[in-house]
């Protein structure tokens, strides 16, 4: 498979916008990532052409419907590598699928259980987790970070006993984009029963992952952040936790027997797909999925490498240009300040110059507090973006920096 | 001054910028020359929330006219301040509760007014019509 970026940015209608006159250089994909038109038309091909409610209905576009739903379930199931497909929950995205297990944990865990939560997390996976513990005692662990953004694996060793119930640790952090040793962190969890989540928001824009070979408990992912539309992600589980956790939401489609005495709940995955769900979201994620493969993950990783050294060159040509967690491990991110400049200012004016970039804390506060710093500005390239891109960028940024000296 | 002619004032400086950049030149100017706030107040029950960088903002009765304060981490947010401060500042209690902010639109600045969580913009109009409901004498 060859790769071609012209090809490539054409398939994105977006990318040809103009903003205050300028190209639209969009370099804020960690938040959420731009759509090829192959997956645009497949909603309003939905739309227009079989859209129905799924799984009950006798008609022919319900059973349309129906087909396409759970053939995207097993396009997600082949992605990662999925022994079954009913261990693949969809649900609206990385936060409400941390939330399910948070919830299915909560009877669960007690006052005499330790849950481990990684310095780096975005709080997607830090709050659901204080509110659980709130409701069961369990207490919280951390695994903090070093200079460097990365986590300390010593601690973890330190703070890992017979009493650790659940580990929570990103793929890749969204702050930063320093990918995790999380395998390492699975391995050593299990030694002690510990389950682990896994949050793969950040990670599946960038390469695969064989959720079979990584043996995570729980894995979550966006399909915005993976050129999917919003509204979709998906929960994976071992079947093991999967049947072990009660329902997080009530209501259709999650109930094998109603009666006012007593319900039944549904087999996996529907009991954990109560009501209606975003038919043609998940017919877009497949899309999206089978997108990306088609460019090939190889292609996507070296290329994006290939952008990221670029671009982390470029900017350390800055004078006073601090860049946070430079790891080796790192998907293409970096997040960065200006000395005596606020990030704010930064970000507000490359906006008018057309480029995006997000500024601020990320949602990842610990983070920042570990530094001592108020926020940062982050640019996160994709298999879209350009090295002529970055080159405007280092002139916007150098325009920038004299405008505010 | 009234309310309504400085905001005239501004809308008429404004017009002669040929582009953004002359513009946010000048708003970064005004930042770097508004009124600050007394190292005293600036204290985080001063704090305007909503806003990514830290903005502060003080108010005090001097006769029967409101003078505002501010200051902030960021130069554009201190210069959009500067700009409310110059309009808002020093008048009256009755005059600032009656006035409008459309001005803000009329030089070009709106999208400092959109309700993201970046610039505390709305946020710092909505306090400064807080104090001023607060230390109305009427």
């Amino acid at each position: 498979m060859s790769f071609d970026i012209n090809k490539i940015r054409s398939d994105f209608p977006i990318l040809k916008r103009k903003i205050n006159g300028s190209s639209f250089i969009y370099f804020d994909n960690a938040a959420t990532s731009q759509k090829p038109n192959i997956v645009i038309d497949s909603i309003s091909d939905y739309y227009k052409n079989y859209n129905s409610n799924i799984h009950r209905g006798v008609h022919t576009i319900s059973q349309e419907a129906t087909d396409a739903y759970e053939n995207a379930r097993a396009k997600v199931q082949k992605h990662f590598n999925v022994l079954n497909s009913h261990e693949i929950i969809f649900t609206s995205g990385t936060t409400h699928s941390i939330n399910l297990v948070a919830n299915g944990f909560q009877d669960l865990l007690c006052d005499k259980d330790e849950i481990i939560i990684s310095g780096l997390e975005h709080h997607s996976n830090i709050v659901p987790w204080q509110m659980m513990s709130e409701k069961n005692g369990a207490k919280i662990k951390i695994i903090p970070i070093n200079e460097n953004g990365e986590l300390d694996m010593k601690i973890y060793d330190n703070i890992l006993n017979s009493r650790t119930k659940l580990v929570f640790v990103n793929h890749v952090s969204n702050a930063l984009g320093i990918i995790n040793p999380i395998k390492t962190i699975i391995e050593k969890a299990h030694k002690v029963n510990a389950a682990v989540l896994i949050d793969g928001a950040q990670a599946c824009a960038h390469f695969k992952t064989d959720l079979q070979e990584l043996n995570a408990d729980f894995y979550t992912t966006s399909a915005h952040k993976l050129c999917g539309p919003t509204g979709i992600g998906m929960l994976y589980g071992k079947e093991k936790w999967l049947k072990k956790l009660p329902p997080y939401q009530g209501g259709g489609e999650m109930i094998s027997d109603v009666t006012f005495e007593k319900t039944t709940y549904a087999e996996l995955p529907h009991k954990f797909e109560a009501g209606t769900p975003n038919v043609s979201g998940a017919i877009a994620f497949g899309v999206a999925l089978d997108y990306l493969n088609g460019i090939g993950f190889e292609n996507i990783c070296e290329y994006e490498s290939s952008l990221l050294k670029y671009a982390t060159e470029k900017l350390k040509l800055v004078p006073n240009l601090k860049i946070y967690g430079e790891s080796k491990n790192k998907t293409s991110v970096i997040s960065f300040n200006i000395e005596g400049i606020h990030a704010y200012d930064i970000g507000a004016l490359l906006d008018k110059f057309g480029i995006a970039v997000r500024t601020g804390q990320h949602c990842a506060q610990p983070i920042m507090d570990h530094f001592g710093i108020s926020g940062t500005v982050r640019v996160s390239l994709s298999f879209y973006n350009t090295k002529k891109e970055i080159d405007s960028l280092y002139n916007s940024l150098k325009q920038t920096i004299s405008m505010l000296s | 001054m009234k309310i309504k002619e400085i905001q005239d004032e501004i809308v008429e400086e404004f017009s002669h910028f040929e582009d953004w950049k002359e513009k946010y030149e000048y708003l970064i100017e005004l930042g770097n020359s508004i009124e600050l706030i007394d190292k005293q107040n600036k204290i985080d029950s001063n704090l305007i929330k909503g806003c990514q960088s830290k903005l502060w903002l003080y108010a005090e009765l001097q006769n029967d006219k409101i003078i505002y304060t501010a200051d902030s981490e960021a130069i554009i947010t201190k210069g959009i301040a500067a700009i409310l401060l110059r309009v808002f500042s020093n008048q009256t209690a009755k005059d600032i509760l009656n006035s409008d902010i459309k001005y803000i639109e009329a030089i070009g600045l709106k999208e400092h007014l959109s309700p993201t969580r970046a610039n505390g913009l709305v946020s710092m109009i909505r306090q400064i019509k807080y104090y001023a409901l607060a230390l109305n004498t009427n």
